[in-house]
């Protein structure tokens, strides 16, 4: 389906980095990570990581989804701490787990209403209603916790995030399990291939009679369910809900999966590459910690990451477009 | 042919190649001193780039171009204004949001010495221009405040003020009234006096000739014949731009005609205005008209693309409710719309995925898509439409335009239960071998009974495909013309 990542290698090989380059490219940090620190290349030290990576994996789900339909959501790290902390209280008020997760799930699917509202009915730039919304979500919840953490007072629900099931973190399980459904969602599905066509073109999408509206909108209720699961796993590892979790988390989960291929026009990108792209990042993350490098250069390392992975979406494009084009005129 | 000193502008031999097109074949044009030559044409006939080209928009063209005996090359279309050569267009080139004066003088403000704009001045020369042209506006007037038709007259102004020798005219009376048309054929008379050329370029050919000295007719990037519009007769000029011999380029063997497949009445939206007419099962019906005369919006309109405002669109006996292409498609509705790149594609996808978009619902079993089954419809539809492709997997952008068009008809066509085809400019800009194979589908189509709406500016295809013709004028039905009577002549004066 995704033709542009079974594109050969040609001179632009390197910054077109299809899945197998992203491969490379990840084994290719970790070989140099475990050269420079010994305590990397351990089993502990990698299902460590991948515990780490797992909130930010199921956001990438979500995030690779509004993204090939054409729209972006910067209100994921506000809606992991306003899903989070109202799943808490809840959880808090009631003594249950479920009601918890319930609520979290609710509050997600509330937001993903809201934003699909505003950018399909209401006709809002994306970017400009999730920069809004990601602005409300977290003052509400400010103003509801008055940034106070709110402990769980529920034994069990740390399980979610802490617990292991065999050598397996519990919250790897639940990534695979997401992987699974939503790459046979994206790839096996009438759903999913409407995503990719209102990403690729809205106009072309309307006159082959889909409903784009309807589309982005579920793309968008679906997306924010997914960062409020990712909000379950978040509050579980903290072992409490806090009003200023998730900060940051759109600019780390966007920077993943543009820097795993998925193209910020919408319509090309695949699950799978943004995966490894969350986990890119997880890597350089991890491996900075074990090096005992100071955290504040840690966003000085996210950012140059963010403007490399932009900088590839462009060039790859553009080599797209020029290959077509000598194509086209040898065809001629 | 004027001497030397009589001619504002001489352009011999020119052409100009764009892409798989020879937009102008070696096309000649002079322009005299005191005269309104009339640039005449159909749609693609050339009559925009040669404008465009005298105006310094295109460069790079063969051939030479004289202005007032001097060989001349714009380089952009400030060379062109500096030289004296303004062009109005069908789109003005004026800034809403400012007055009446500061358009005018926009480009050339009178200013005190400090290069402070010396406002007094502009208002006084731009109530003595307005004056002129017959506008009792005042000069401090926002340009928004205006209708299209004195918006016009202000650009016509614009002209003036900038001392111009050769003003172009482009469609120039398309939004006037008859009395404003009057005052614009007025003020033409004055600049003809004062020495100006005019290029006059319109439909409209009564206007033609009460108002232009020559007639220049182009027809499909070659130059005909420059005649005087004293010897003229509107019949002469329309079998001039017509002109060709219709080729055996058409299949036409047509099905039989059975019930009414879609049937349309009193439709309204923002574009069209109360269209009512039906189409047969087994009947190819066509859409002529000028470019802007509404066709496109009334497919838009049919499909639900565009809002119904009034009006009643049925489908096989069933009324389309909403307003939403889904719905239209689901009645059976295939559509093809008239830019393939923009509008019918999806450029980074292959052409399995373009072609089932629209009915991969019905490939979809409990446990996804049904590959295999796709595959096999995919295949089939290659196949029987000759698409000419190494893979269904390869992206369509790596197609030509025959064949994307095939992809995007055969869309439409894997809908088992299609009942009406839209087509909006099938042919525009693919070559003549797959247009005549687009035609053998189309005619095919009537075999099997489907209802389809054929919607071109290429008249030998309008006429010889379609059982009927309605020819559409302003956002409506001009005239419904049977296959029998139809001539290109009939079309246009219908259009006109």
């Amino acid at each position: 389906m995704n033709q542009l990542a079974k594109r050969k290698n040609s001179f632009f090989g390197l910054l077109q980095m299809d899945q197998s380059g992203l491969l490379i490219a990840l084994i290719a940090i970790g070989i140099v990570l475990s050269i420079l620190s010994p305590a990397f290349f351990t089993p502990n030290n990698i299902m460590n990581i991948l515990r780490q990576a797992s909130p930010s994996m199921i956001a990438a789900i979500g995030m690779t989804m509004i993204i090939l339909s054409g729209e972006i959501d910067l209100s994921v790290g506000s809606l992991q701490a306003f899903a989070g902390v109202l799943g808490v209280m809840a959880m808090n008020y009631t003594g249950n787990i479920f009601v918890g997760i319930i609520v979290t799930l609710g509050a997600g699917c509330s937001a993903g209403l809201l934003n699909g509202f505003l950018v399909t009915k209401l006709k809002l730039n994306s970017l400009i209603a999730t920069l809004g919304t990601m602005a409300i979500f977290r003052g509400v919840i400010m103003v509801i916790t008055q940034a106070v953490s709110q402990p769980i007072k529920v034994k069990g629900f740390s399980e979610i995030g802490m617990g292991s099931i065999g050598i397996f973190p519990t919250p790897l399980l639940i990534v695979i399990f997401l992987i699974a459904a939503f790459y046979f969602v994206l790839n096996n599905t009438a759903f999913g291939r409407y995503i990719y066509a209102v990403g690729g073109n809205k106009e072309a999408s309307a006159l082959a009679g889909l409903s784009v509206s309807r589309i982005k909108l579920q793309v968008f209720v679906i997306g924010n369910i997914l960062f409020s699961i990712s909000a379950i796993i978040l509050t579980s590892r903290l072992d409490s809900g806090q009003a200023i979790a998730g900060v940051g988390m759109e600019m780390t989960v966007i920077a993943a999966v543009i820097l795993g291929g998925v193209s910020l026009n919408g319509g090309i990108g695949s699950l799978t590459g943004a995966i490894i792209g969350v986990l890119i990042l997880g890597v350089l993350q991890n491996g900075l910690v074990l090096m005992d490098v100071n955290t504040f250069y840690h966003d000085i390392v996210r950012g140059t990451v963010i403007i490399i992975a932009v900088y590839i979406d462009v060039r790859r494009k553009q080599s797209a477009d020029i290959r077509l084009l000598k194509e086209s005129q040898a065809s001629l | 042919m004027g001497t030397a000193n009589d001619c504002w502008l001489d352009l011999q031999g020119i052409s100009k190649y764009f892409p798989g097109v020879h937009a102008l074949d070696k096309v000649k044009f002079d322009l005299r001193k005191g005269e309104v030559h009339a640039l005449v044409g159909e749609n693609g006939a050339g009559k925009s780039t040669l404008i465009k080209i005298i105006a310094g928009i295109y460069h790079g063209f063969d051939g030479q171009m004289r202005f007032e005996n001097e060989v001349v090359t714009f380089r952009n279309p400030n060379e062109a204004i500096n030289k004296g050569i303004s062009v109005i267009y069908q789109e003005l080139n004026l800034v809403p949001n400012m007055s009446i004066a500061e358009n005018i003088y926009f480009s050339h403000l009178p200013t005190y010495r400090a290069g402070i704009v010396n406002k007094k001045k502009v208002y006084e020369d731009t109530k003595i221009l307005l004056d002129y042209i017959g506008l009792s506006e005042d000069p401090r007037t926002l340009l928004k405040k205006l209708p299209v038709a004195k918006q016009q007259l202000v650009e016509i102004a614009k002209a003036i003020s900038l001392d111009t020798k050769v003003i172009i005219m482009d469609e120039p009376t398309s939004a006037l009234s008859p009395s404003e048309i009057d005052n614009l054929f007025r003020i033409i008379k004055d600049l003809k006096a004062k020495g100006c050329g005019i290029i006059y370029v319109s439909h409209k050919l009564e206007e033609i000739l009460k108002a232009t000295d020559r007639i220049t007719v182009l027809r499909d990037g070659k130059y005909v014949d420059t005649i005087n519009t004293s010897d003229a007769t509107q019949q002469q000029i329309i079998s001039l731009m017509v002109g060709r011999e219709l080729s055996d380029l058409y299949p036409k063997q047509g099905g039989s005609i059975g019930d009414v497949m879609l049937d349309v009445q009193g439709l309204t939206s923002y574009h069209v205005k109360d269209i009512s007419f039906n189409v047969r099962s087994g009947e190819i019906v066509g859409f002529s008209g000028l470019m802007g005369a509404g066709r496109t919006e009334l497919t838009r309109a049919i499909i639900g693309s565009d809002k119904r405002l009034v009006g009643k669109v049925i489908v096989d006996g069933i009324e389309l409710k909403r307003n939403d292409t889904r719905e239209s498609k689901q009645a059976g509705i295939g559509y093809v719309p008239e830019n393939r790149k923009e509008q019918g594609i999806f450029g980074d996808a292959s052409i399995k995925f373009n072609m089932t978009i629209s009915t991969i619902k019905n490939f979809v079993r409990f446990n996804g898509i049904k590959r295999r089954k796709e595959l096999t419809s995919v295949n089939d539809m290659v196949n029987r439409l000759g698409i000419k492709t190494p893979s269904v997997t390869q992206l369509i952008q790596k197609l030509s335009g025959g064949n994307q068009q095939k992809v995007i008809l055969a869309r439409s066509l894997i809908k088992e239960d299609l009942k009406v085809l839209i087509v909006d400019e099938p042919t525009r800009g693919i070559d003549i071998g797959a247009k005549a194979e687009i035609y053998t589908i189309l005619d095919q189509l009537t075999r099997r009974g489907i209802a389809v709406i054929i919607v071109s500016s290429e008249m030998p295809e309008i006429l010889t495909m379609c059982d009927r013709i309605y020819v559409m004028k302003r956002g409506r039905i001009n005239a419904e013309i049977n296959n029998e009577d139809a001539t290109q002549e009939l079309l246009l004066q219908s259009a006109i």
